[in-house]
């Protein structure tokens, strides 16, 4: 295993080396970070909690001055740090769910792309199964049984659907790169099957994972948000950036701020995925270059 | 022929090409003036990046979207340089007809080579439905593909790379042209097949007194077909002089020295000869056959690439595998490395059997047997440094070395073919296709393999490199001792190499001979193969492609009864339909499959 690793530092540090170069790449990374360390320092920081409700100052529009930066709800709470708390909580489900989904897929897709006949099929029909159910079924029954508004519930039920996708992909991925002279070359040396998995085949799908990994926090983040929407994800008093534009959306007219607020970080957040993805991907590949 | 007086076809003149990129304009082509006449058949040589493709591709008004021509380009005395697209539709394709090197990609896969032929004379002779696709079998007829009217309905991808290119010349001439550029035509096929093509266009040139252009790095090629020939280096124009002259008496080294390169390489002679009796490699009786899935409910089909193979191979011996691209050379080289299952017989490595090995064992001694692959590129992981894939087999069987024990093998190895350490940080990709093929040779070599078996390792390297790589080789199997199992389909190249030849038709034997007595080859498709090797001289080298006959290996899942080459051989009697020739032993060791090797 330290041996693997140190053959790959090349490529991964390489990869580090291009990233920094990319000023795209910076800027949504600092961004991330400034959002993340904000999400998790602020609500100490500040002097109002996430369901602290301030009689005096109801559904107060946004200022500097202000005693609320972000201004409040119809309830009095804290703009600013319910959209944080919102942050965390979002970011910590979908960060958490797109890790066991991309590692559950990567596992599954790549076995099965790489040992082939009937184990790949089987496999791959499994998936094909758990594609057709309907998950929001799923999700309510999951509920129901263990509780409304658990986060275990809400992470179980956004993983169970994410890794479906990557399996398909890596799956795809395998059988292509199965195919690469330099694979039978892997092989030809004298390779074990798993170094060759290690050494080749992960790092060849590491692009294409990594780009679909940064692409699908946002979509957890999306499924979280619908989730919550309907009901079935995040409670209040707690606060996700799904239930807070949920509120948000229903003051539009009169309290645009409540759905501006949350709104605008969730837009930050997708584009700083999205832009690092992308540049990830570049990165990742030595062609580019 | 001596240019004529008669107005050129052709005619080039400072003709520039300029490419806009990152790093600046480059210019790929210079200054550069040649012209053609009616009839005559210009050669235009170089080796890859000299600018030969594009100076032809500006004319045609095809060069890549940064691309800008400057200078003159007159075809039949019209200027084409700056010509809109509109103008240039009804004269390339019609009054110029083309043929690519690559046929796959210049055909489109989802109509039939039938339609996509009738579709070209739709547009430029305006012809009814019926009457193009009467027009077109016959040219597919003219073309020698075989079995027309079938082919004609069937899409590009069900054709062999030699059928699609005869579509493609048919293409081309398909509005009676008269001029064809022909675009290393030759260069993706089988040396039988090269020579089919190559015989197939000097009669068409002779025939339709078309004028043509034929960019190659072939000598050999020029020297049967070329009137005239251009020398390009690096965008420039060397030298033009007649065909006899650029290869008898050239005057400029450049072009002396690819003249060299196309004479058959001289290699040491094979010094050592396998000590009598020994065997290190005992291949008997061995079949492989693939399933090719048929759909659903069918059983799949049985394509049975190597039927009874048996040879052996003694310590520090080099046995070439020859044949044609089909013949199951390449399933060979995999078998014998127990990269697949075979379907009978056995592969015994060293007394051992190296497929029946629990896989730690033959892991382990698949250190003793390496191989050096076809794809110099795509057989280097792109996302490895060229270090990390040379010292990979070092990780593989001696863990205990410490990454600077490695480093410094590697860097040791990497000097020993000729490759700068500098390069060890760098990807494959960055590097040209003859040292991607050192840092296969590099990466087999490491482990000091007892056998190694190279696939192809050739075939898509440009001359001069093709000569480089074949000298390292010899001199790598000179020095370390190890037995050689060389995958060709260039005979000329594998007599240089190897002691003895295995000729391999449709998987199965033809002949085994040592190299010296394949003068007088005994079987009719060795002597097919050696008539098909190229030579670089005009006057022998027309006569040689006038005597090539074309056809090509019947397709594996349907192989003739009998003799399986019976159906191409030019002595095929009855009883080479009836009975499976013996593998007879002829002398000193020496074997042929053929019903007749007595007689002819």
């Amino acid at each position: 295993m330290s041996e693997a690793a140190a053959a790959r530092g090349g490529l991964w540090r390489d990869a580090a080396r291009r990233l920094r170069g990319k000023r795209a790449a910076r800027v949504a990374l600092a961004l991330l970070a400034a959002v993340t360390l904000l999400a998790l320092l602020a609500p100490a920081a500040s002097p109002w909690a996430f369901d602290t409700l301030d009689w005096r100052h109801l559904a107060q529009p946004p200022g500097l001055t202000a005693a609320h930066w972000f201004g409040t709800d119809r309830l009095g709470r804290d703009l600013f740090v319910r959209t944080l708390y919102g942050v965390r909580l979002s970011l910590l489900i979908s960060v958490l769910a797109s890790a066991i989904s991309v590692g559950i897929g990567l596992a599954w897709g790549g076995l099965a792309g790489f040992v082939g006949g009937r184990t790949e099929e089987g496999m791959m029909r499994f998936v094909d199964v758990l594609y057709s159910l309907p998950y929001l079924f799923i999700v309510i029954i999951l509920n129901t049984v263990i509780g409304r508004g658990s986060l275990a519930v809400l992470l179980i039920a956004i993983a169970a659907v994410g890794w479906l996708t990557t399996a398909r992909i890596v799956h795809g991925q395998t059988l292509q790169l199965k195919r690469r002279e330099f694979i039978e070359a892997a092989r030809a040396t004298g390779l074990s099957t798993a170094a060759i998995l290690m050494r080749h085949v992960i790092p060849n799908l590491a692009g294409t994972v990594v780009v679909y990994a940064t692409l699908t926090v946002p979509q957890m983040i999306l499924f979280e948000s619908f989730l919550s929407f309907l009901g079935l994800g995040v409670q209040e008093p707690h606060a996700s950036l799904g239930n807070l534009i949920n509120a948000g959306a229903q003051e539009m007219e009169s309290a645009p701020w409540m759905l501006l607020v949350p709104a605008a970080f969730l837009v930050l957040l997708l584009g700083c995925l999205n832009l690092l993805g992308d540049s990830l991907r570049d990165a990742l590949d030595p062609r580019e270059h | 022929m001596a240019p004529s007086p008669a107005p050129a076809v052709l005619e080039l003149e400072r003709l520039t090409v300029t490419f806009a990129t990152a790093a600046g304009p480059v210019q790929a082509v210079r200054d550069v003036s040649l012209s053609v006449a009616p009839g005559e058949c210009l050669g235009v040589v170089g080796e890859s990046g000299a600018g030969k493709s594009q100076a032809l591709l500006a004319v045609l008004g095809l060069l890549a979207a940064n691309g800008r021509a400057s200078g003159s380009a007159r075809f039949a005395g019209s200027e084409l340089i700056g010509l809109p697209a509109a103008a240039l539709d009804r004269v390339r394709g019609a009054r110029i007809g083309m043929v690519f090197q690559d046929p796959m990609s210049s055909l489109t896969p989802h109509l039939t080579v039938g339609e996509q032929l009738a579709e070209v004379m739709r547009r430029h002779l305006q012809v009814s439905h019926a009457a193009a696709r009467g027009r077109a079998l016959e040219l597919l007829e003219r073309v020698q593909l075989t079995d027309a009217a079938r082919r004609s309905g069937q899409y590009p991808h069900q054709l062999s790379g030699g059928m699609r290119q005869r579509v493609m010349i048919a293409i081309a001439l398909s509005c009676r042209p008269q001029l064809l550029i022909a675009d290393e035509p030759t260069t993706a096929l089988d040396v039988t097949v090269q020579a089919q093509i190559l015989s197939l266009l000097v009669e068409l040139k002779r025939e339709r007194s078309m004028a043509m252009v034929l960019i190659t790095h072939d000598m050999g090629a020029v020297a049967g077909v070329a009137d005239r020939v251009t020398v390009m280096r690096a965008g420039r124009v060397l030298e033009t002089a007649s065909v006899a002259v650029i290869l008898r008496s050239p005057r400029d080294p450049y072009t002396r020295e690819l003249v060299r390169a196309a004479a058959p390489p001289v290699v040491a002679a094979p010094a050592l000869a396998a000590a009598a009796g020994d065997t290190a490699l005992a291949v008997s009786d061995l079949s492989v056959e693939f399933a090719l899935p048929r759909g659903w409910l069918k059983s799949p089909a049985r394509l049975r690439a190597l039927r009874g193979v048996s040879f052996a191979l003694g310590p520090g011996e080099a046995l070439g595998v020859v044949g044609e691209s089909g013949g199951g050379k390449s399933t060979l080289a995999r078998a014998v490395l127990a990269l697949l299952r075979p379907a009978a017989g056995k592969v015994v490595w060293m007394g051992r059997e190296l497929l029946w090995l629990p896989p730690r064992e033959r892991r382990a001694a698949r250190g003793e047997l390496q191989m050096v692959f076809q794809d110099p590129v795509g057989s280097l992981d792109p996302r490895m440094t060229v270090g990390e894939i040379v010292g990979e087999p070092l990780v593989a069987h001696h863990p205990e070395l410490d990454p600077t024990a490695r480093r410094e093998l590697v860097a040791q190895m990497l000097k020993r073919v000729e490759l700068a350490t500098e390069l060890s940080g760098r990807y494959p990709h960055e590097l040209s296709g003859g040292q991607c093929q050192r840092v296969g040779i590099a990466r087999a070599m490491i482990l000091k393999p007892r056998l190694l078996v190279c696939d192809e390792p050739l075939s898509a390297l440009d001359g001069p490199t093709q000569r480089e790589i074949l000298a390292l080789l010899a001199g790598l199997r000179r020095e370390s001792q190890m037995s050689l199992l060389f995958v060709s389909h260039n005979l000329a190249v594998v007599r240089q190499l190897c002691e003895r030849v295995l000729v391999l038709y449709l998987g199965t034997m033809m002949e085994l001979a040592r190299s010296e007595s394949l003068q007088a080859p005994r079987h009719p498709y060795t002597r097919e193969l050696l008539e098909a090797v190229p030579v670089a001289d005009p006057e022998v080298q027309p006569a040689r492609l006038g005597r090539a006959r074309p056809g090509e290996p019947p397709s594996a899942l349907a192989p003739p009864s009998g003799c399986v080459y019976r159906t191409r051989c030019p002595h095929a009697l009855k009883v080479c339909a009836e009975r499976v020739p013996e593998w007879e032993e002829t002398d000193g060791g020496a074997r042929v499959a053929c019903h007749r090797w007595r007689e002819i």
